[in-house]
């Protein structure tokens, strides 16, 4: 796979190239005509309220979803057009806790080493130096159903990793995590882009998290990208004091302390659903 | 930190990535399909390996029907079987049948469960085709049902019934059982993908499972049904599963090709279904 790259010409591509990208849930324009660039190395922290488009824009950039219109790209190759090939550039940790529970941390890695067809040869080794690299040396034998809320988000990024993607896509990484194990989280993924220079697109409802870690921030609000930039010229704007919750709060209105009036029935949806399956 | 493997490509930017030299063609896809099937038979065997409860659970319905509903009408000589075999034994093949169906309707709601629980999408995020996902997800059904046949089997020669011993004949059974059970998977995923919530699914994998079963000739031949039960029998992929596994464990059936011919063509048509399904899933 490395070496070449004759024909593609993708060596000076942006990790990410969104143009005039939308999605539509029958009436609402879920994500509305978004431009966003993301250079390589580059993390990325894709911000908004509830129901602002984040997630459908990851959904389209994961190959999970197509585009309405618009187009997007991974390091120059088209999603739509080919999926298959942007899925082998990707880590992709979702939302929801989602190892399985009933396989122990080894297996959880070894089943994508081997969905990423990780050579035979290399693959226990790959699992192994993932897992370690994750910190879960010492729990890597025990089923995923015995880890806490902070391990297992460890051990989707070191499922994340074994395909050694060239783009990690994080959505929502510390959401519902007590804030050491947000802080433990953080410091791998700062570590591996520092000793890969991996590109990171991630989104996040924690401000400061945002503003620690990120590289540069896009506001989302309505589907729309508001404002782009990096978190100290987004806080410029407004002054010397300002924080990036003012900055958020001066894009997107006063969303944070109401209910979003719309877009948010997915959500609502989503929470149903939970709650039946809990009930 | 060194994850990666010495040649192989390493994370980050930078690097060209080329397409060109991936393996592309027929067989590759072909290799593929095999590799993902083989995959999520691995973690099926893995997950019965570190919980066998379920194994255990389950053969109690099983042991019900052979022990008490089998002994009984086996007493009352009501049923005539063909070429008057024992019926114990024209039973066992059923039953066999039945638990392999009562597995297999359960990876709907496992679908969408993963679904919730986001394990779904991310293995959709991986370069796995739908139509493998779905393929490897079927067989995987397949390999715990074989397991739990040959539970059954063991149970029903406790009994006292004599199956098969030739080994090609058991081969052929266990391909049939698999090959039945990935069917009534993908008919599971295929309604899963078109109810899409979880507790809607329960309901109705709850309305089919018996009617397939009353409905098939696991219990009895088909030729004493009423003819409107017959018709329905005749659709019912179960009974051609239940046929092709008496003629190989225990020798009636005459039609064993055409059985299987059925069973085949069924299987091809659930998995490119719930495959075409498998985003509406992903999508919600």
């Amino acid at each position: 796979m490395r070496g070449g790259g004759a024909g593609t010409g993708v060596a000076v591509a942006e990790a990410v190239r969104c143009a005039d990208l939308t999605f539509r849930f029958g009436q609402h324009t879920a994500v509305d005509a978004v431009d966003l660039a993301i250079a390589p190395g580059e993390m990325h922290g894709l911000l908004g309220p509830n129901g602002a488009g984040k997630t459908t824009t990851i959904r389209m950039l994961t190959t999970l979803i197509k585009p309405v219109s618009g187009s997007i790209s991974v390091f120059g190759i088209d999603v739509t057009a080919r999926p298959m090939l942007v899925r082998r550039m990707i880590g992709y940790v979702p939302q929801a806790l989602s190892a399985d529970a009933n396989l122990t941390g080894v297996e959880n890695v070894e089943l994508f080493a081997r969905l990423f067809d990780v050579p035979r040869k290399v693959r226990a080794r790959r699992v192994a130096d993932a897992l370690e690299a994750m910190g879960l040396t010492d729990a890597a034998t025990r089923l995923a159903g015995t880890y806490s809320g902070g391990m297992v988000r460890r051990l989707e990024l070191a499922q994340a990793l074994i395909n050694a993607p060239r783009l990690l896509v994080l959505d929502e990484p510390t959401v519902g995590l007590d804030p050491i194990a947000r802080g433990v989280v953080w410091e791998y993924i700062a570590r591996l882009r520092d000793e890969h220079s991996m590109t990171v697109l991630m989104t996040t409802h924690y401000m400061d998290e945002a503003d620690a870690n990120c590289d540069r921030i896009s506001l989302m609000h309505r589907g729309k990208i508001r404002a782009t930039g990096t978190p100290d010229e987004l806080k410029g704007t407004l002054g010397d004091e300002a924080t990036l919750d003012d900055v958020f709060r001066h894009y997107t209105g006063d969303t944070l302390d109401k209910a979003p009036e719309e877009g948010g029935i997915r959500d609502v949806r989503r929470a149903r659903r939970t709650a039946r399956r809990l009930g | 930190m060194t994850f990666a493997a010495p040649g192989a490509p390493l994370a980050g930017s930078g690097e060209p990535f080329s397409p060109d030299s991936l393996p592309h063609g027929p067989l590759a896809s072909l290799a593929r399909l095999a590799s993902r099937v083989a995959t999520l038979c691995w973690v099926e065997l893995r997950k019965i390996r570190h919980d066998r409860t379920e194994l255990y659970t389950r053969a109690i319905q099983p042991a019900l029907w052979l022990l008490i509903y089998g002994e009984v009408f086996t007493r009352i000589h009501a049923i005539p079987t063909p070429r008057g075999v024992p019926y114990l034994a024209y039973l066992a093949p059923g039953i066999i049948a039945q638990s392999a169906l009562f597995i297999a309707i359960f990876y709907g709601i496992q679908i969408i469960w993963e679904r919730d629980a986001g394990v779904l999408t991310k293995l959709m995020v991986t370069p796995t085709p739908r139509s493998a996902l779905i393929t490897g997800k079927a067989f995987a059904s397949g390999v715990r049902s074989l397991i739990q046949g040959i539970v059954v089997v063991i149970i029903a020669a406790l009994l006292g019934v004599t199956l098969t011993v030739n080994p090609l004949k058991l081969i052929g059974a266990a391909l049939v059982l698999v090959i039945g059970s990935a069917f009534f998977a993908c008919l599971s995923m295929t309604i899963a993908g078109l109810v899409v919530a979880r507790d809607r699914l329960m309901g109705i994998g709850q309305a089919i499972t018996m009617p397939l079963f009353f409905s098939s000739s696991a219990l009895y031949p088909t030729r004493i049904m009423p003819g409107w039960l017959q018709a329905i029998s005749k659709v019912n992929p179960l009974s051609y599963e239940v046929e092709a596994l008496r003629g190989l464990l225990i020798g009636t059936s005459t039609t064993l090709w055409l059985d299987c011919a059925i069973l085949i063509v069924a299987t091809l048509a659930g998995i490119t279904a719930a495959s075409l399904l498998l985003p509406r899933l992903a999508s919600s």
